[in-house]
């Protein structure tokens, strides 16, 4: 807009200058995006496709593909008791999103308080989230260990007759889930110290003249306040979630008896081990369009509760 | 007046009161957030013997230095770190300077449909990771590329929509003054990226640069699908194996866990600034 008033003030040659100069501008801008969509196109859209194609074939390295139609996601809906298995899996895991939420927030609560020397605690708070899984998996499964473990001789000391944890059918979860949570609590924490920074302090003031208590601020202003991050760490805790899986590799190996196997390991198991290409490909489909539609769900949902001002 | 006074006062102990029990519950967050490096830091330097001694003892009869001579000695922790140089640092620097060109692109240079352009861009981002990693490793495979460094090197060089959402964000905050002068001065785009938006992106850069390379630094999962050879196994990728091969040697295995950490750590301590910024901005984005 504002290059075509003052271009019409100008005189011709001044036009057409503008115009030479916006064809170059026009072809460096094309030219400077260019990579990216390479990327996207090599990287991301042909392997993708290529998938879909692989997913209606027995294909495996070494062999020639059979194309079987969609005898692979016959397979994987109906007669592999391992898909349900390891799906079920995966949303059991994902309780540490919601338990996870809820820790945060608290914590961020309390940092928000603005304590001398909260930046230490947000720190040692975050620190895990840009700490290696490997070697955090590897200190976990000491700390978990049912023996020797650290957990369990505390536990043992307030009166706690603990589990076997990552060895115990029933236990393995709960304690990855606990693992999860510990690790991922860091970055919640500093979007919604972010958010509640943001919520206007007029709204509180207003409240405390009306004679709203603590607990009636938080849940009608805090809560409402802070919901598209909220929401927003929900999303992408979910969507994280849901692919998780080197740290389930590393600490129990899926075991015992399949119970840590989420359904991404399962993937790779099928892909990596059992070699079996085409069925995976129809897997990662599967996945895929499991985790778009959550993703569509909970906008759908969101718009009850995600107040945007 | 004394009533109001006493008000304060009363309210003033409440807050006080209020702040104590915040200190108690942060300080029993902050032990359970702690302990488990300080676990690692105290195994990784007990001598052999006293490993399984019940109840746990935080320190032992000694300091066990010798326990990192020798897992550098028995895995290849150096050999390992440069592998992953290898892999992360070529990768950043050209990713970040595609991600850079792209994102002034998008945020100031005008070509036709260049909003719907990065909107497409943007849009991949919805594709997971995990759906991906058996396309992908059909596709390299099928190239030949498998057990070699190119697939963790090469589509990284292409940049990443999620950079570039960021490197836009902040190029679209610089003024244009600066441009239309550098235009009038007859400058090119390539031109005025160069000498104008590099130099004035650099914070921002630099918080993208430390991230990526952090979660390079980190990355495991490529890694273990695209390499077999232990000579070209990054960082990371040699640990684990370490780890499962030595599983309950727990001294060596914390020995080795401090050692990975400590890069991670060090660049953590002088650009805690940037970790939490590159975080926050996320959130504001939402």
């Amino acid at each position: 807009m504002e290059a075509q008033t003052s271009a019409a003030v100008k005189t011709r040659p001044a036009k057409r200058k503008r115009r030479l100069l916006y064809r170059s501008e026009m072809r460096w801008g094309y030219l400077f995006i260019a990579p990216p969509f390479i990327g996207v196109f090599v990287f991301l859209l042909y392997p993708l496709l290529n998938s879909l194609y692989m997913s209606l074939t027995n294909f495996n390295f070494g062999q020639p593909a059979e194309f079987i139609g969609l005898d692979n996601y016959k397979r994987a809906l109906a007669d592999d008791p391992l898909v349900w298995k390891t799906l079920w899996n995966t949303f059991y895991a994902a309780l540490g999103v919601p338990l996870g939420m809820i820790a945060a927030l608290f914590a961020a609560l309390l940092l928000d308080r603005k304590l001398r020397g909260r930046h230490f605690f947000r720190m040692l708070f975050f620190l895990p989230t840009i700490c290696s899984v490997v070697a955090l998996a590897m200190v976990w499964r000491w700390i978990f260990n049912a023996d020797f473990g650290l957990l369990n001789y505390y536990l043992g000391v307030i009166g706690i007759d603990a589990p076997a944890w990552l060895i115990d059918q029933t236990w393995a979860m709960p304690a990855m889930i606990i693992q999860g949570v510990w690790g991922g609590l860091g970055v919640s924490i500093i979007l919604y110290l972010a958010a509640l920074g943001n919520v206007p302090t007029s709204l509180y003031e207003a409240a405390t003249v009306d004679g709203a208590n603590g607990w009636q601020k938080f849940i009608h202003i805090t809560v409402p306040g802070i919901s598209p991050v909220t929401f927003f760490i929900l999303i992408t805790s979910l969507i994280g979630a849901l692919q998780d899986f080197p740290r389930f590799q590393l600490l129990t190996g899926g075991g015992p008896n399949y119970s840590t196997t989420t359904i991404v390991y399962y993937l790779y198991t099928v892909a990596f081990q059992y070699s079996e290409m085409g069925y995976a490909s129809a897997l990662a489909w599967i996945l895929g369009i499991i985790i778009m539609l959550i993703i569509v769900i909970n906008f759908v949902f969101s718009k009850r509760w995600v107040h945007y001002n | 007046m004394a009533v109001i006074a006493a008000g304060r006062r009363k309210r003033g102990a409440a807050k006080r009161l209020a702040d104590l029990a915040a200190y108690m519950l942060l300080g029993l967050g902050g032990v359970i957030m702690a302990v488990p490096f300080l676990w690692m830091l105290a195994t990784s330097l007990k001598p052999d013997g006293e490993l399984y001694s019940y109840p746990p003892e935080w320190i032992g009869s000694r300091l066990a230095w010798e326990n990192y001579r020798i897992i550098f000695e028995e895995a290849h922790l150096i050999r390992g770190f440069f592998n992953t140089m290898i892999v992360v640092v070529p990768t950043l620097i050209i990713g970040l300077f595609v991600c850079a060109m792209s994102a002034y692109a998008f945020a100031k240079l005008r070509f036709p449909g260049r909003d719907k352009l990065f909107m497409l861009l943007i849009g991949t981002m919805v594709v997971p990771g995990a759906v991906m990693m058996i396309p992908a490793f059909i596709m390299f495979k099928t190239f030949g590329w498998t057990d070699s460094w190119k697939p963790l090197i090469i589509p990284g060089m292409f940049g990443a929509p999620m950079v570039i959402f960021f490197l836009r964000q902040f190029i679209k905050t610089l003024p244009d003054e600066l441009e239309d002068a550098a235009k009038i001065d007859g400058m090119s785009p390539p031109g005025i990226f160069l000498r104008i938006i590099v130099p004035l992106s650099k914070p921002a850069l630099i918080t993208q640069g430390i991230l990526s390379f952090n979660a390079g630094y980190n990355d495991y999962l490529g890694p273990l699908i695209y390499l077999n050879s232990p000579e070209r196994y990054t960082l990371q990728l040699e640990l684990a194996s370490f780890s499962s091969y030595y599983g309950t040697e727990w001294t060596l295995v914390m020995a080795g866990a401090v050692v990975a950490l400590i890069p991670t750590l060090v660049l953590f301590a002088f650009a805690q600034r940037f970790f939490i910024e590159g975080i926050a901005l996320t959130g504001i984005k939402a």
